[in-house]
């Protein structure tokens, strides 16, 4: 009994070694003083992080990131929370054949999605533009939002609904002042999925970025192919703790909330 | 609290907003014209090209049979996909067991899944390529104790793709599986073991059947996120490794539209026939709404 618990203690230990020494080594190798990769480093200092902070090749990337996935939040927060709201109540086969078309992009290998909207896109004229990026990564965030808010409202006591509608609320007056507040930890969840969804998305910028629209992560993947610096990891260890800390945001919100 | 602030703005908009019905179907119209425009018209009409270049036709399906090129792309797809789940359902169910079993321990490993699950695959698998180069800490430890002479080629095989992919897919299988061992009774094993079962026969006739609606569900979303796994074998994978995700991109590349869309319909009908297949398994559905949520 002891052994065996010993033994899946040590087994289990290995594994979760395993899924952290990645990100571990990563962060490490960020402050290396080398300039190549090499573990572990000779000497630390910050001079990586002074490369990316100083070089606009790295920064407009970012800036254009950033930007992206704010836009992205404003336009996927908005459409997935009504569509949420209003999808319950469409008839049933249309509800069925609706929740399907918004969740499918969970479903549909992001590569056909990638390359489908570059074959779109590119007719529409939107290839290597920051608003052709809003678009493709509006879609590919919006089953988040929807799904987290849908959550929200399933844990709703529909009394309180009901009470609000029985002592003289209006629909939409009962919609702000009761449903809203009630589903606002799903909301917001769902508003962090979706910014971290555009930061980190990559297939689609692949194809959809142009020369015009270069994302951090497209900007990564140049390097990463061509030169491996130290820069990445420093980038990358930023991100990390950027995504972290939201996804970790969100995911107290979806325990606080109603579900 | 929210509640009693209903009461006075309610009634002063009785008189004159009581009729007016939101007309909340229509609150979701504007997500799906949304993406239709630039999700499912796209898409869709990238597919179409797999059966109207030049002409109506289902030419390029048929000659799919006969493409050597084709059918080696696809069976290593779905080996590399199925040796991925493999692994990940052995790293992932002890790890599951903890998690449910070891309450103390719990939220420290739940972190630890979470931590990398939360980190984007681009920043994986390149820390798996910092892990695996020729100057990396495997090659570097493995020297330091006099295991080989020379660094070891690892980077650009098979072997770095599906260990860097097994890394990214675990927490997929660890989180349903969890779910699945949470809803078992415990009073279930309790009765096992007081009448007498060793804890390995409780383990096996109790715990582990009542677990699989949860592994069904974590082994349906490994093997179906891998098969269309594409940044992590195009940058670790070597220039013979090919997935079907590669090909795809590869075809694009040279404009080759119908090529590219015959193979995306494969994809994704690959996709929905396993989605579809796994989905009539008792409970699976269940397992995998709990692991949404």
């Amino acid at each position: 009994m002891t052994a065996a618990r010993l033994l899946l203690a040590t087994v289990v230990g290995s594994i979760l070694l395993f899924l952290a020494l990645p990100i571990v080594v990563v962060m490490v190798v960020s402050f290396s003083s080398a300039t190549y990769l090499t573990f572990p480093p000779p000497a630390f200092g910050m001079r990586w992080y002074t490369a990316y902070f100083t070089n606009d090749d790295w920064l407009r990337p970012t800036w254009l990131s950033l930007w992206v996935a704010a836009c992205v939040v404003v336009v996927a927060t908005l459409l997935g929370t009504l569509a949420a709201v209003g999808i319950g109540r469409l008839p049933g086969a249309l509800r069925v054949l609706a929740s399907a078309l918004i969740v499918s992009p969970l479903i549909v290998p992001v590569i056909v999605a990638a390359i489908g909207i570059y074959y779109a896109f590119a007719r529409y004229g939107l290839v290597g533009t920051p608003v052709g990026l809003i678009l493709a990564h509006t879609c590919l965030a919006v089953p988040f939002v929807f799904i987290s808010v849908s959550a929200s409202l399933a844990g709703i006591d529909p009394r309180l609904e009901q009470a609000a509608l029985s002592l003289g609320a209006t629909p939409s007056g009962t919609f702000f002042q009761i449903t809203l507040p009630l589903i606002r930890p799903g909301v917001l969840a769902g508003a962090l999925f979706a910014f971290v969804t555009s930061f980190d998305e990559l297939v689609v910028a692949l194809f959809i970025s142009g020369s015009g629209a270069v994302t951090l992560p497209r900007r990564m993947w140049d390097d990463v192919l061509y030169q491996i610096e130290p820069t990445i990891a420093a980038v990358s260890t930023l991100t990390i703790v950027l995504t972290v800390v939201l996804m970790g945001c969100a995911h107290l919100l979806r325990k606080r909330a109603p579900a | 609290m929210e509640v009693r602030s209903i009461g006075p703005a309610g009634t002063r908009q009785v008189g004159a907003l009581r009729s007016w019905q939101p007309p909340m179907p229509l609150l979701a119209a504007p997500l799906l014209l949304f993406m239709l425009a630039f999700y499912a018209v796209p898409v869709l009409s990238m597919l179409m090209r797999s059966v109207n270049d030049p002409a109506w036709t289902l030419s390029h399906y048929a000659s799919l049979t006969g493409d050597t090129v084709f059918l080696k792309v696809l069976s290593n797809t779905l080996y590399t996909s199925l040796t991925v789940t493999l692994g990940a359902l052995v790293l992932g169910y002890p790890v599951a067991l903890s998690l449910v079993r070891a309450p103390r321990c719990a939220p420290v490993i739940l972190i630890l899944i979470l931590l990398p699950f939360w980190t984007s695959v681009l920043v994986r698998s390149y820390a798996w390529m910092v892990l695996m180069g020729r100057h990396g800490i495997i090659n570097e430890a493995l020297l330091a104790v006099d295991m080989i002479d020379q660094p070891l080629r690892i980077l650009n095989t098979p072997l770095a793709t599906r260990i860097a992919m097994i890394h990214i897919l675990l927490p997929y299988m660890v989180l349903p599986i969890a779910n699945a061992l949470r809803q078992i009774d415990p009073s279930l094993a309790r009765a096992s073991s007081g009448l007498g079962a060793t804890p390995g026969a409780t383990f096996r006739q109790i715990t582990l059947p009542l677990s699989m609606p949860g592994v069904a569900a974590g082994v349906l979303l490994v093997f179906v996120l891998a098969l269309g796994f594409y940044i992590t074998p195009a940058m670790l994978g070597g220039p013979r490794e090919i997935t079907l995700s590669m090909l795809i991109a590869q075809q694009v590349d040279q404009l080759n539209w119908a090529y590219a869309a015959t193979l995306s319909a494969v994809l994704v009908g690959t996709t929905l026939a396993i989605i579809a297949a796994m989905y009539r398994l008792p409970g699976v559905g269940n397992a995998l709404r709990m692991s949404a949520r």
